[in-house]
């Protein structure tokens, strides 16, 4: 049944698992468990960026094509929807008519990519993708009569996915599991400790939302583990390690490269639709930033390239370092005398300088991530167990 | 068209005007486009503002072809990309910046000889602090990645954001204003008595750029056509293998061409900020768009593409921003996704991909 799920891909380490179903629990409890407005933003993003640095490692971990057109599958999702309920008002059919125009528009924009630089040389692909997504930007920016502008859109989602619905009226019981870690070391009275972390959810449509995305989010990542691990997903491999031995073998690696493109890119596109309705709100900072694009780069890289697991595991330590590293470089910096050099250095503001510091690091030193480096240390322990049962008896007998 | 067919149509003169042109356009693609692009604009505005257009679209272009020509001879050279290239334009511009604000007194003196006082070490700076960074680049982040282009945009992408940040870290996250040497602002007017365009006013600070450009592209023609140096460099393009053979030690060679491509980069930010007169970090981002779309044009490792490249952009931009501000950008990629289909390889092809 598990093998059936998970496509036959196991994590293959026990840290790995641990951290993967913890993640898992976190995020299906999560309104539940972590109270307040900024850790529901933050799940919700979570739930949207697994499945864009997913996709994209589909492209990158596994057919090692850079593409730099992420965000622009993402924004055209995101936008979709936006400009159909800004013009056909606050309903589910205008929802389902942003995504099927997104999704057109994605198709037929990765096609043209496609056809425009995979025929010539993978490095290609990078820059045209570099540029198109930047006079996408840049388009998006200017046609404000019908994008907003600089200032975006507001997404005006259906009713039944706003804070308004309130499917019923009773209240739900939550217990915020950092306050009882707090209360626990604070007091050291488990039961004060227990009844302080209880808090009480009303549940309304904006928790419905996060649902849909967290099971929407939930089936892509098994859909793409399935592709991945499914003879298509080889010949991607095959291609990756060495594209001139996967076409003598006759695959037509344009034709594979080109289909990878587009199931990411489609990808994107939905998880977009799910960031619009999620966030109530789009512009194209949020969606279409150069910035958002290396984001999207650091979380895959950080994660582990070529190990879907890497995706869930890159976003939350990403989104996580994102929101709450500022906090503790704050701290951090409180006791140094503003103006000096440490205090420059180590500003909440320059969080990404070290993101980008452990980033070029890790391309260095753990070139498969994360997710990569907890396989290899789990495979080093079973070798040293493999090695060591038999040898012993062995020993034995010499002796 | 078989063998026996070139040979034909290298020897003779292709007869009719059509199988002329087609030669032509076939033959020299940067000046049939370029020449193509300044009749159709010339067509659709008064020949005034098209003057105007084209002198400002060259200064662009002679400024993008400072930035681009490291990038390109990186690329041909050791097949290096390195998407940190706009991260060194921006600190270029912040360190030509501070010069200039440093010697304020000089720059704001209304004698064009004070001027260059300030002036030159502001560009010398740049390029000084631009090229020094390129080298530690080079050695610290790009060396060990050699011939691998996915890691090559990873690192570089990484150490893009890190040179950002330090910038953040230096000069502040906000804008800073630069102040223009008082002699590169104003204008030259032409004379009344000329037919058409007479008393067009043309920018003094564009002039010289294109005027600087020009000498730029002169002094590395002559560099890579005439020098030892650049028969090593054009050699090192075609074949690396060949080069190192022969007992050059073509890594040193390469790093001679990444500092000086990066020492370039650094002028045509610092340059650039004289132009906008006010620089963000983030301006070698915007900028990076443009020096991909000309080397793209122009063909990865040619010189001589990268600079009619880089006067296609200037001029593409100016004239579509013209006539509508909001396509600049689009026309922009739209011109390289035109070129892309017609010539996969890029305008002037020097090494094959």
């Amino acid at each position: 049944m598990l093998n059936r799920i998970l496509s036959g891909d196991y994590p293959r380490s026990r840290a790995l698992s641990a951290l993967l179903v913890l993640i898992g629990v976190c995020l299906a409890l999560g309104p539940f468990l972590f109270p307040g407005v900024r850790a529901f933003s933050m799940l919700g993003m979570i739930c949207v960026f697994i499945i864009v640095v997913a996709s994209y490692d589909l492209m990158l971990g596994y057919t090692h094509i850079v593409s730099f057109a992420h965000t622009m599958f993402f924004g055209i999702g995101a936008y979709g929807v936006a400009m159909s309920t800004d013009a056909f008002g606050s309903s589910f059919w205008a929802v389902f008519i942003g995504i099927g125009g997104a999704v057109v528009m994605s198709i037929l924009l990765s096609l043209l990519l496609g056809l425009l630089s995979l025929r010539v040389k993978a490095i290609f692909f990078a820059l045209v993708t570099l540029a198109v997504a930047f006079a996408f930007l840049s388009l998006v920016t200017q046609l404000y009569n019908i994008t907003g502008g600089e200032d975006g859109l507001a997404v005006r989602s259906p009713r039944e996915l706003g804070p308004a619905f309130r499917p019923f009226d009773s209240k739900v019981p939550g217990f915020s599991v950092i306050d009882f870690i707090v209360g626990l070391f604070a007091q050291g009275n488990i039961g004060q400790a227990f009844n302080d972390a209880l808090f009480e959810v009303r549940i309304n449509g904006r928790h419905l939302m996060y649902y849909i995305a967290f099971v929407i989010s939930l089936l892509v990542f098994l859909f793409l583990l399935r592709v991945v691990n499914s003879p298509f997903g080889r010949v991607l491999q095959a291609i990756r390690e060495n594209e001139f031995r996967a076409q003598a073998l006759g695959y037509r690696t344009v034709f594979y490269r080109t289909v990878a493109v587009i199931v990411s890119a489609v990808l994107a596109t939905l998880a977009g639709v799910l960031f619009a309705l999620i966030n109530r709100y789009v512009n194209p900072e949020n969606t279409l930033n150069f910035e958002l694009m290396v984001f999207i780069l650091l979380m895959c890289v950080i994660g582990g390239m070529g190990t879907l697991y890497g995706a869930i595991v890159g976003t939350t330590v990403f989104l996580l370092a994102q929101n709450y590293l500022q906090d503790l470089l704050r701290l951090l910096v409180q006791n140094a005398e503003p103006g000096s050099l440490f205090a420059e250095l180590a500003g909440p503001d320059r969080w990404l300088l070290w993101f980008g510091l452990l980033f070029v690091l890790s391309v260095y030193f753990f070139p498969s991530g994360i997710v990569g480096q907890l396989r290899l240390w789990a495979e080093r322990r079973r070798e040293r167990k493999a090695d060591k049962t038999p040898s012993a008896p062995t020993l034995k007998q010499e002796q | 068209m078989s063998a026996h067919d070139e040979i034909v149509g290298q020897q003779t003169r292709p007869q009719g005007a059509l199988a002329r042109f087609a030669a032509f356009r076939q033959d020299k693609p940067h000046i049939f486009l370029l020449l193509l692009m300044m009749a159709v604009a010339l067509l659709m505005m008064d020949p005034r503002t098209w003057v105007l257009l084209t002198i400002s679209g060259l200064a662009m272009g002679a400024m993008v072809f400072l930035m681009a020509s490291g990038m390109t001879l990186t690329f041909g050279l050791m097949n290096v990309l390195n998407l940190a290239h706009g991260a060194f334009i921006s600190l270029g511009a912040f360190a030509g910046a501070s010069v200039l604000v440093w010697l304020s007194g000089q720059a704001n003196a209304p004698s064009l000889l004070i001027n260059l006082a300030a002036i030159l070490p502001a560009l010398g700076f740049a390029m000084v602090v631009a090229g020094l960074l390129g080298l530690v680049f080079e050695r610290l982040v790009i060396k060990p990645v050699y011939g691998d282009h996915l890691k090559q945009i990873l690192v570089t992408v990484g150490g893009s954001i890190i040179i950002m940040e330090l910038i953040h870290v230096v000069w502040g996250p906000n804008e800073i204003p630069v102040p223009r040497p008082e002699a590169l602002n104003g204008a030259f007017i032409l004379p009344k008595s000329l037919p058409v365009i007479g008393g067009v006013a043309l920018e003094k600070y564009r002039l010289i750029a294109v005027v600087l450009g020009l000498a730029i592209y002169g002094l590395m023609t002559w560099i890579i056509e005439r020098t030892r140096v650049g028969i090593l460099i054009r050699a090192g393009v075609e074949s690396r293998e060949m080069v190192e053979v022969q007992g050059y030690r073509i890594r040193l060679l390469f790093l001679g061409v990444f500092v000086a491509g990066s020492a370039l980069a650094g002028m045509g930010g610092a340059m650039w900020a004289m132009y906008r007169e006010i620089i963000t970090a983030h301006m070698g981002d915007e900028l990076m768009i443009s020096v991909i779309v000309v080397i793209i044009l122009g063909g990865l490792g040619s010189i001589k593409g990268c600079f009619y490249g880089a006067v296609l952009v200037g001029l593409i931009n100016l004239y579509v921003g013209y006539l509508e501000p909001r396509l600049a950008a689009v026309a922009t990629v739209g011109l390289m996704v035109g070129v892309l289909m017609w010539r996969p390889q890029g305008l002037i092809p020097v090494i094959k991909v």
